[in-house]
């Protein structure tokens, strides 16, 4: 399944917002999940376990702990999807 | 010659429950200063308040009997009617005899078949499942299934994943007959694949080989918390639903959910992912029990039926995972008012 980085961004705001719970406006690429978005570790493994369903792709631990931004984890996401 | 075995199936159902908590409430306060840590983090990550420590002196079979006590008083039976006794813990500090044969001689129960099981923070839902297939098989017709923990004697205090998470107590139930279906299928299984994600290591092999407790350690419980949480939450839901499903009911027929006490985090994402309905009272007795690891489904129960008497009689889902990786899930009828 090939998606573009756009609807991934739209997918992973949808999740963001269903888990943290904030206004997805101020959900961009360049946002940093802990910092910017209050997203903490399990929140963030609550967004990956929904994004690996939503996408189809399988994130392992080891990347999950290098996405710092949205970007990271969209352009993950587009290129494992491919 | 061929053997008979041809007795009719019998209905069985969770009669009484009984909670035994000790006296000491550690607050997160009292926590925090070995693992350089606050209220508001340990909060934020797990729903913990507080917990209860037993004392030093205080066994895990001393809690059990006070749990015990009570369950069988609320099922309104003497203990010498109870024929089967099925103890599930971690924390037993002996492998032989069982912490089920010291509970029946503290309680005065003699000849009933009496053992443990190690299914961790599962436990009480696989005895739950054990001893309801007993009673319907009539090879027992009161069962005693006891979940209980003295986590504190296996936790490190400094250990920044596990210090705030663990505590004791002791929940006990009675599983016995009934007229109509009191406990629905069991769905029961493993993910050995994660077998390393929650250990008790060394093994007490190591001492009697020559090393000391300041070479090897002591077998605290270890636990990598993000790999569990994830699992917990991704494979957990369809467990949970399938339980609910195998019972001939749907998630509308729930009143409650009772779930193993592992994570409130974890608690609020399965009730996302199963699409359980508002009217789905939840168990949150994290907040000042912790996780009591087998221990922690009935003490749940007892809290939520004191909390809301009206939900005696009515049906829960029951949901127990942990080191193993090991799971189980039922929907059972909770007990009726003693």
């Amino acid at each position: 399944m090939s998606v573009t980085q756009a609807e991934v961004l739209a997918g992973v705001k949808d999740i963001v917002v269903e888990v943290a719970g904030i206004d997805p406006t101020t959900i961009e690429m360049e946002k940093r999940f802990n910092e910017d978005l209050e997203v903490d570790s399990l929140s963030m493994v609550e967004v990956i376990v929904a994004a690996e369903e939503k996408f189809g792709v399988k994130i392992p631990d080891e990347e999950v702990t290098k996405m710092t931004t949205v970007a990271d984890a969209v352009n993950f996401i587009v290129s494992a999807a491919k | 010659m061929t053997l008979i075995n041809n007795q009719i199936t019998q209905n069985s159902r969770i009669l009484s429950v009984g909670a035994y908590r000790p006296k000491t409430v550690v607050p997160n306060s009292e926590i925090v200063g070995l693992i350089d840590s606050t209220d508001e983090w340990i909060q934020q990550r797990t729903g913990i308040q507080t917990r209860h420590r037993a004392l030093a002196d205080e066994s895990l079979v001393d809690m059990s009997v006070e749990a015990a006590t009570i369950a069988i008083k609320r099922a309104g039976i003497t203990a010498d009617q109870i024929d089967s006794i099925i103890f599930a813990t971690i924390s037993y500090p002996f492998q032989a005899p069982s912490a089920a044969t010291e509970l029946a001689a503290r309680l005065g129960i003699n000849k009933a078949a009496a053992f443990d099981i190690s299914a961790a923070c599962a436990g009480f839902s696989y005895a739950v499942g054990m001893a309801s297939d007993a009673v319907r098989n009539r090879t027992a017709k009161y069962v005693l299934v006891v979940g209980g923990e003295k986590l504190s004697d296996f936790t490190d205090p400094t250990d920044r994943a596990t210090a705030f998470i663990f505590a004791d107590g002791v929940g006990a139930v009675i599983v016995g007959p009934s007229d109509s279906v009191g406990i629905g299928p069991t769905i029961w299984g493993s993910d050995v694949q994660n077998r390393d994600a929650i250990t008790l290591e060394p093994s007490f092999l190591e001492y009697k080989n020559g090393k000391s407790i300041a070479d090897v350690g002591w077998p605290n419980i270890a636990q990598e918390g993000q790999r569990v949480f994830r699992w917990a939450v991704y494979e957990m839901a369809p467990v949970g639903r399938q339980a609910i499903e195998a019972a001939g009911i749907t998630a509308n027929d729930l009143a409650a959910f009772i779930p193993h006490q592992a994570n409130e985090r974890i608690i609020d994402s399965l009730v996302k992912s199963m699409g359980l309905p508002d009217t789905v009272e939840v168990a949150r007795d994290i907040r000042t029990t912790g996780n009591t690891s087998s221990a922690s489904i009935p003490l749940a129960m007892d809290r939520l039926l004191t909390e809301h008497p009206e939900l005696h009689g009515k049906n829960a889902l029951l949901i127990g995972f942990g080191a193993g990786l090991v799971f189980a899930a039922q929907v059972v009828e909770l007990p009726p008012q003693p």
